[in-house]
């Protein structure tokens, strides 16, 4: 057990916090949620790239910083970026799954096409994966293109498309083989938003937002070069960077920042002359959360050891989608209770706190503990990759193509 | 920077979980159960040939000079195997007390022959936590008297390591005037504690410190307990993964139930977590002392929890033989049971933590 980075990594730690003391009043104000970067936040993501504090280990020809992966200087730059209270790198789905499948499996023309308008915020994108009746069971999905005059035609629907609205591009998968067996006959396709016969339906969740859209398309035309991979091979394509949404799911500084914000609101409010933190059966909720908040932390450390010895992560990566998505439910959960009757004020409504965001993140956390993988799907995983306990019964099952292809 | 056990430690973990399925399998668990001790002599002096006694003595003093994480990792071992032999009290925390608060003279005195073997500790501090039934030692002229309940390993021990109610520690040979050592009998039957009553019995104290080195040794005991739990844990599930690949129903294997893969899955999920908070919090008691404390209450009240529906859960995978008998998962059930309750169940505990922070206005 050596906790040290090590005078390396500190003095590179020296670094980042001298250009976040010196540039932090750059950084954007409200980047918030976003799906387009302001101006501002443009121009923060260009200077973030130039001293390879995002974007760090994608080669230079392609906008990236080009540094040699390494995975403790990652973790130094979000750490510090996180203590400071300052926002990173962008991190939307262009960025965190596009980018690295065009990588892996792109063409030199589409890496130079994308990658860099990508990176800088100029181009976003959306995911068009699921479909209503294809979420779970993902490569069932019905989305197809026939083709014509050297033209993909589209037709059908995708469901749960953030960003559908702001994003200039779609990566998408739709069903070019339709003869071929069910993982063989997806293709990973790659279209402007504003190609005619695509329309957005904004899609109101439980929280009252739309968060998400759902995309139909009709008769949307493509040309047949812009696919990812080779036709067929859509669902190898995009499995190739689903690892990277589970990831970035179960960030655990995002839980330490959430209990640090729950601390704080139960040190601020009072009840009947006492700070809800002193009262005795919320503040045994919270020590309980502090707790696992804390073996996530030692969870992560253990999974980031194991990455920098080149070891799986095995079942100590398993659990950390399925466990952290709940965990951060329950912070929201104490929020709300630990607040009484006010904790159901919403909307902007008088006496309401925090702008009703531990009602929106209790809501929406609901909503993550379902996507990306359900905590159903997350158990079979574990159960199965991590215990070898019998797999569930598939239908035709999926081979890996032998060209390309590989994580 | 590398979170995670060092190929010494590996090798430390195999060599007990080694020894321990040759000489300390569940028939000689239950024999030695059923024999009504709690020590399985055999085991105990393999253990004793590998250095165990002397696992955290300074080398100075014949020791191995071993870490908290080091002791952690032989808990697990001593979990999983359900071992029938002392180890928390007698072993770390009465080592420790003396490491931390003996004078040069008492450690020179005592260490060795903890190392060696020669003496055996049984560990009283329960009170510091919690007093039941009027429990509790007060020191008069440096003479003991009360009783202190949940002296741990207290099987054949000839000293005894307790705290008074200032949180002062002494060492009460097992032979003195007015000490009398009634067993307790728990559920946990690969355990040893007793009740000590003292009347005017004469003590040999620790420095006076305030309590502060009873705390320390309360916080190493929480988390070997919890690594216990943590290896009893995996004992159980990988009984109820293995059961459940076997036991047939309806024509299927039971395990290709997703109602019994999911709870299999829970398992999993919720106890590797707790594997991280134990190393650490075994790695905080050496290395980030001004953390440990809090640490320990963390990996204690946590694993307490996940250790309780772990031990329930993968009962329930084996159905009716789980409830038997026969296979003998209660034995980890009351182990995990044990390890949760004493030196402070979960509440207890995450009270403490909370005033650990500040987080309490007491009336009193």
């Amino acid at each position: 057990m050596d906790l040290s980075y090590g005078p390396e990594y500190e003095t590179f730690r020296e670094e980042v916090r001298d250009f976040i003391a010196v540039n932090r009043h750059l950084a954007p104000k409200n980047a918030g949620r976003a799906a387009r970067p302001s101006k501002e936040g443009v121009a923060w993501q260009k200077l973030l790239i130039e001293h390879g504090y995002t974007a760090r280990t994608i080669p230079r020809e392609y906008g990236g910083f080009g540094a040699e992966p390494d995975i403790l200087k990652s973790r130094i730059i979000a750490e510090e970026f996180a203590r400071a209270g300052v926002p990173g790198g962008l991190a939307n789905q262009g960025i965190s799954m596009l980018v690295p499948t065009l990588l892996e499996l792109g063409t030199e023309e589409q890496k130079r096409r994308w990658i860099q308008p990508t990176l800088a915020g100029e181009v976003v994108w959306c995911q068009g994966y699921s479909e209503p009746g294809s979420g779970s069971d993902l490569a069932s999905l019905k989305t197809n293109a026939r083709v014509e005059n050297g033209e993909f035609v589209i037709n059908g629907q995708k469901i749960w498309t953030s960003t559908a609205k702001e994003a200039d591009m779609i990566f998408c998968l739709v069903r070019t083989e339709g003869d071929a067996a069910k993982h063989q006959g997806i293709s990973y396709l790659i279209f402007p938003m504003s190609t005619p016969g695509i329309e957005v339906h904004p899609l109101k969740t439980m929280t009252g937002h739309a968060e998400f859209n759902e995309t139909f398309f009709t008769d949307v035309r493509v040309p047949v070069d812009q696919i990812v991979g080779q036709r067929g091979q859509g669902w190898f394509v995009a499995n190739a960077t689903l690892g990277h949404e589970r990831g970035m799911l179960g960030d655990p500084d995002a839980l330490e920042n959430r209990l640090v914000g729950l601390i704080q609101l139960m040190k601020a409010e009072q009840l009947g002359g006492a700070r809800l933190i002193d009262l005795p059966a919320f503040r045994d909720r919270l020590v309980a959360l502090q707790a696992e908040v804390a073996a996530m932390k030692y969870n992560g450390m253990r999974i980031l050891s194991n990455q920098i010895k080149g070891e799986p992560g095995g079942m100590a990566k398993l659990i950390v989608k399925l466990q952290a998505c709940e965990l951060a439910h329950q912070i929201s959960a104490l929020a709300i209770d630990a607040l009484g009757e006010l904790g159901i004020l919403y909307h902007g409504s008088a006496h309401e706190r925090a702008n009703g965001s531990w009602q929106w993140n209790y809501m929406f956390q609901l909503g993550l503990i379902i996507g990306g993988g359900t905590a159903q799907i997350q158990k079979n995983i574990i159960s199965e990759r991590g215990l070898n306990m019998p797999r569930e019964p598939r239908l035709d099952l999926p081979k890996r193509p032998s060209a390309q292809g590989g994580q | 920077m590398d979170f995670g056990l060092s190929q010494e430690q590996q090798m430390l973990a195999e060599s007990v979980t080694r020894l321990l399925r040759e000489l300390c399998s569940l028939d000689q668990v239950r024999q030695v159960a059923e024999g009504g001790s709690a020590v399985s002599a055999q085991t105990q002096a393999a253990l004793a040939e590998m250095g165990l006694p002397g696992l955290v003595v300074p080398v100075t003093y014949g020791g191995l000079g071993m870490g908290m994480l080091d002791a952690a990792i032989v808990a697990t071992a001593m979990g999983e195997a359900v071992a029938p032999v002392p180890f928390a009290g007698r072993y770390v925390m009465a080592p420790l007390a003396l490491i931390e608060a003996g004078t040069e003279a008492q450690k020179e005195q005592w260490l060795p022959r903890i190392a060696s073997g020669e003496v055996s500790f049984g560990v009283g501090v329960q009170e510091l936590i919690s007093s039941r039934d009027g429990s509790g030692l007060r020191c008069t002229g440096g003479k003991l008297t009360g009783a202190a309940l949940f002296v741990l390993d207290c099987e054949d021990a000839d000293h005894f390591l307790v705290a008074d109610e200032f949180g002062r520690l002494h060492i009460v040979s097992a032979q003195a005037e007015g000490l009398e050592l009634i067993a307790l009998k728990t559920i946990d039957a690969t355990r040893a504690v007793g009740e000590l009553r003292l009347a005017s019995t004469p003590a040999e104290g620790l420095v006076d410190d305030g309590g502060a080195v009873a705390r320390r040794v309360i916080a190493a005991g929480r988390i070997l307990l919890a690594a216990d739990s943590l290896g009893g844990a995996d004992a159980m599930i990988a009984q109820a993964v293995v059961y459940a690949g076997q036991r047939e129903q309806f024509g299927r294997v039971i395990g290709s139930f997703q109602a019994v893969k999911h709870m299999c899955a829970e398992m999993a999920a919720k106890i590797e977590p707790c594997r991280s908070l134990v190393w650490y919090a075994g790695h905080a008691f050496d290395a980030v002392p001004a953390e440990a404390e809090l640490v320990a209450c963390h990996a204690k009240s946590h694993t307490g929890e996940v250790g309780r529906f772990v031990a329930r859960a993968a009962i329930e995978v084996h159905g009716g033989m789980g409830f038997t008998d026969l296979l003998g998962l209660h034995y980890w059930f009351k182990r995990i049971g044990f390890d949760r309750q004493v030196l402070g169940g979960p509440e207890a505990v995450r009270e403490e933590a909370a005033m650990l922070q500040g987080w309490t206005a007491r009336a009193d």
